[in-house]
């Protein structure tokens, strides 16, 4: 077993893993913030992507003694302030998700790509979105989703309170 | 707490913001691999490296010997333990039956059967025991294609099908057919493969099941697109469960796209074991699991002959089609290559004749299920291919040899060939408003110049239909169904006029917890946010079939609305009590119940819903409460139909296609929301125009898969993919009050023929009339080097 200290969305934890342990599964089982998923294994769908120190990282990809003395945001950690994130108001606003398993990985994705890149034109949307599958919606509407956050940003803040209730959650 | 009335906005139509969203954007969802239980425990399949072979015996011992480990179980452990076989849920006649074991017992067919499971604390500890499970095989000879497995000497899947021969089943006027095209002018013959695919949906399967021995319950949580299903075939055929105390939840499923619609080996195992250990136990699939286990979609070969007369008109079809099933029968398995495929042989066209037979195979490969489509992209594929290569013979413009074939717009409903009536439809204004938006004339032009410079652009057309929410009942009861097609949708009121609806659709991405509320919503006239969709759980809702076969919002979102209609029945009749009134007098409007004619004399539904439930002042015979529950059962399919353009470049020095433009004119009739049906579309079209460019799941001779992970099978990506431009027209289903027909798969089965019709448009300088899909750059080069060689191009 390996200690690790991290922070996580800005909380600090601290605890004894197996040295193989993934940082995506060190976030879902040991953490239990199971906004991040696995999708594959072969590193190919960015549905665990997270942003490990800032960089946008497949976590199935990190191993969690990896992760020791970094700093991670997950989908999570995405709202600040009660409101939601320009990117998560974007994907919400232009349909940019249907089944949603995808989804946190590609507003993480999306998150690095407008820090690099503020400005993507659709063509640099969707080659930075390339690492991660939607089988959902054929990225039409992620597309614009990201497109929206970009607008939103560039002009401030989102405006969509991070809503306290969801409707249907099972 | 009352209730506002008077919300007169009509949300039918209205491109509304998703209701389900919040939890997706912010991690809340709840997937089944995000349950977690006390004590709970976690599964590991052993499967079979082998296509074919006879296990001759299976030690665990080391396997139990690992730390964490509760137990390990064979399939032989299950069988004595009482577990029966998965059957199939669709006969057809001489049909043979196969015996799924949930574990192999003493046979593997298929690579990726399982053959043992291991239980642990931790999913590490299980993974690690797995792989010291070790299984003594004989290795047996193996068939994994559909027409090499009918071969005289091929090896046998199972004992009880000689030949490998599932069924033979036929449709349509063999005689008939053959007299037509014997008188036909021309006659294009042409063979065709649409090859084998794999889902992938991005969550892959997982199920939870956990025992209370206080209830003697067993819940299961399941990637599931239809929890009724599961619970009534496992319970009452392959686990002996009482159904009252089974409950099945489909919590948050992340896409199914068919293959979360069949009862899984693993789902069974789960399920049992946690009886056995009296811990929780789950399971969730790697993806390489995805790919040897989910079941497949397609794998067909068709021989077709289309014949014509001299003026282009469609004389006569006939078509024979080999259909690889796979090792096993699943849940939907016999129907799709037969009642979902050869009854939409008449596609859109005015067919005088039309023959189809169908050989069902079994091979050594995964089995072969429903997927996005099941069965009709395999006849709209036929047809669309086929036209443009009968366009190219005839010397007609693709677009003028559709026009003259449409069944014209006066003729509904319409009495195919094959079985059908189509409810309703208008064909040609799909293909000129298409053709409108792509700007045809002009693409011809610019063609030809781009030719001249040494640029190879292709433009595919095709103008599709589909069959959505099957039924009715009586009818698929006949043709081997083993259960009715109908749908169950409760509206339960709350005192305060609050609504709860519990349907037995499930969404699985669909955003019925949007679609469904604004057609409460509207009816009832309360704020949407006063709504509540619930579905997916047994435990909560009476009944479903669930949902596949884009029925939900025809057949789920129609027994909704009956209910609404019965519960403001009721509502007018204890208003009417109330206000003093006769029933007939009194209408339901804005909210509220009223004395027609004298607005003041009347009552907010939530003062009346209140009413229902104190009962202080009822009318005679008048039960309390506020409730009602529907079962729908359509007296037809609905048929949507509309025409896609694609539009292409081929670099012939690398054989690769660029998707440069993709225009798709749909008619689903009626539309509740056009964001969401838009985005149905758009899911559908990057699947089907996958499946003409990358998409390929392909066996080598031994059963071997060869693309078996995402590194080999070519799921689209975003950078691969252009935007598309979408356009509605609107003919309603006359079929179910609502007007609507289904959006859920008319993307997939449209595109595919437009994207490989545009990839042949490009190469026809070469003279290559047809390649089989799909067009990889790898096949599209290859074919540009032949053509070249024999001096073409
Ligand atoms: S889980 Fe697929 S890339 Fe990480
Ligand atoms: S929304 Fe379902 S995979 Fe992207």
């Amino acid at each position: 077993m390996a200690r690790i200290s991290l922070k996580v969305n800005g909380t600090q934890h601290v605890h004894e893993v197996e040295p193989r342990m993934l940082l995506v599964h060190y976030l879902r089982e040991v953490l239990s913030l199971t906004g991040t998923h696995v999708g594959c294994d072969t590193s190919q769908c960015g549905a665990c992507t997270v942003l490990l120190d800032g960089k946008a990282v497949k976590a199935c990809s990190v191993l969690a003694v990896q992760a020791d003395g970094s700093e991670v945001k997950t989908v999570e950690g995405l709202a600040q302030d009660g409101r939601l994130h320009p990117l998560q108001e974007g994907f919400w606003e232009e349909h940019g998700l249907q089944c949603g398993f995808c989804t946190p990985g590609m507003l993480m994705a999306a998150y690095g790509l407008l820090q690099s890149n503020p400005h993507p034109d659709e063509h640099a949307i969707r080659a930075g979105l390339e690492g991660n599958l939607c089988r959902c919606t054929g990225y039409h509407n992620i597309v614009k989703a990201v497109q929206h956050a970009t607008k939103t940003m560039a002009e401030g803040t989102s405006k969509t309170a991070a809503p306290a209730r969801t409707v249907g959650a099972a | 707490m009352a209730t506002q009335p008077g919300n007169v906005e009509r949300l039918f139509g209205k491109a509304m913001k998703r209701r389900e969203d919040p939890r997706f954007i912010t991690g809340r969802a709840t997937f089944t691999d995000d349950i977690k239980l006390p004590g709970m425990t976690y599964a590991v399949f052993v499967r079979s490296p082998l296509a074919s072979a006879r296990i001759r015996g299976i030690d665990v011992a080391k396997a139990r010997a690992v730390p964490g480990v509760r137990a390990v179980f064979t399939g032989k452990d299950m069988a004595d333990g009482g577990v029966k076989g998965i059957p199939a849920g669709w006969l057809l006649p001489d049909i043979k039956l196969t015996d799924h074991r949930p574990l192999a017992v003493d046979r593997v067919r298929h690579v990726g059967d399982a053959v043992a499971v291991v239980v642990a604390e931790t999913p590490y500890a299980a993974r690690d025991a797995a792989d010291l499970v070790e299984v003594d095989y004989e290795e047996l000879p193996a068939v994994a294609d559909a027409v090499k497995a009918l071969a005289p000497g091929a090896p046998q899947v199972h004992e009880n099908a000689p030949g490998n021969r599932c069924f033979h089943w036929e449709i349509g006027d063999k005689a008939k057919a053959e007299a037509a095209l014997k008188g036909a002018a021309k006659v294009v013959k042409v063979s065709l493969v649409n090859q084998r695919l794999i889902a992938n949906a991005i969550e892959p399967r997982a199920c939870a099941a956990s025992y209370s021995p206080a209830t003697d319950e067993l819940t299961l949580w399941v990637t599931s697109q239809n929890p009724h299903v599961h619970r009534l075939i496992m319970g009452a055929f392959v686990l002996g469960i009482p159904e009252h105390k089974f409950r099945v939840i489909a919590p948050d499923v992340g896409g199914g796209f068919g293959s979360k619609i069949f009862i899984y080996p693993e789902e069974v195992a789960v399920s049992w074991l946690t009886r056995k250990l009296g811990a929780p136990v789950k399971w969730t699939a790697e993806r390489r699991e995805s790919f040897l286990t989910d079941s497949h979609g397609r794998d067909h070969h068709s021989q077709v002959e289309m014949g014509f007369d001299a003026h282009g008109k469609v004389a006569g079809l006939r078509v024979k089609t080999v259909a690889n099933l796979g090792a096993y029968l699943t849940l939907f398995a016999p129907a799709v290559p037969t009642y979902l495929y050869g009854t939409l042989l008449n596609g859109v066209y005015d067919f005088p004749s039309i023959f189809c037979e169908v050989d069902g195979v079994f091979t050594h490969t995964t089995p072969v299920d429903a997927y996005r489509g099941a069965g009709r992209p395999e006849a709209c594929y036929l047809l669309e291919r086929t036209m443009d290569i009968a366009a190219r013979t005839l010397q007609l413009d693709p677009a003028e040899l559709r026009r003259r074939n449409y069944i014209g717009k006066d003729r509904f409903p319409f009495q195919t060939q094959v079985a059908l009536v189509y409810d309703s439809g208008n064909y040609a204004p799909t293909l000129e408003r298409a053709l409108k938006m792509v700007g045809y004339e002009h693409f011809r032009t610019s063609q030809a110049e781009a030719r001249a410079k040494g640029r190879y652009l292709g433009l595919g057309i095709s103008t599709y239909i589909e069959a959505c929410g099957i039924a009715p009942s009586q009818v698929v009861g006949s043709l081997g169904a083993q259960a009715g097609l109908y749908e169950s949708g409760t509206v339960r009121v709350h005192p305060t006029g609050k609504v709860t609806v519990l349907t037995g659709s499930h969404s699985h991405g669909q955003g019925h917890e949007t679609t469904f509320a604004q057609l409460v919503a509207d009816e009832l006239s309360i704020p949407i946010d006063d709504v509540e969709i619930v579905h997916g759980d047994t435990g909560r809702i009476p009944f479903g079939m669930g949902t596949y076969g884009s029925r939900s919002g025809a057949v789920g979102g129609t027994a909704i609305h009956m209910s609404l209609e019965k519960l403001k029945a009721k509502g007018r009749r204890l208003a009417a009590h109330l206000l003093e009134a006769a029933p007939e007098d009194v209408e339901f409007k804005n909210g509220r119940f009223s004395v027609k004619g004298a607005p003041d004399r009347g009552k907010a539904w939530a003062e009346v819903t209140l009413a229902a439930y104190l009962a202080h002042s009822m009318p005679a015979g008048m039960e309390p409460g506020l409730e009602e529950t529907s079962f729908y059962d359509p007296s037809n399919f609905t048929f949507p139909f509309g025409t896609h353009i694609a539009v292409v470049e081929v670099d012939i020095a690398t054989g690769r296609t660029e998707l440069l433009r993709y225009v798709a004119v749909d008619d689903v009739g009626n539309v509740i929301n056009p964001t969401i049906v838009d985005g149905q579309l758009h899911g559908g079209i990057a699947q089907g125009a996958a499946q003409a460019l990358w998409e390929w799941a392909t066996y080598d001779d031994n059963g071997q898969l060869l693309t078996g992970s995402l590194m080999d099978y070519g799921l689209p990506r975003a950078d691969q993919l252009p935007k598309f431009e979408t356009d509605r027209t609107v003919t309603p289903s006359p079929v179910n009050p609502l007007g609507v027909k289904g959006a859920g798969e008319a993307g997939t089965i449209a595109s595919t023929p437009a994207v490989a019709n545009a990839v042949l448009d490009a190469l026809s300088p070469f003279g290559i009339t047809h390649l089989d899909i799909p067009l990889t750059p790898a096949k599209v080069w290859q074919a540009v080097q032949d053509a070249r060689g024999k001096g073409k191009g």
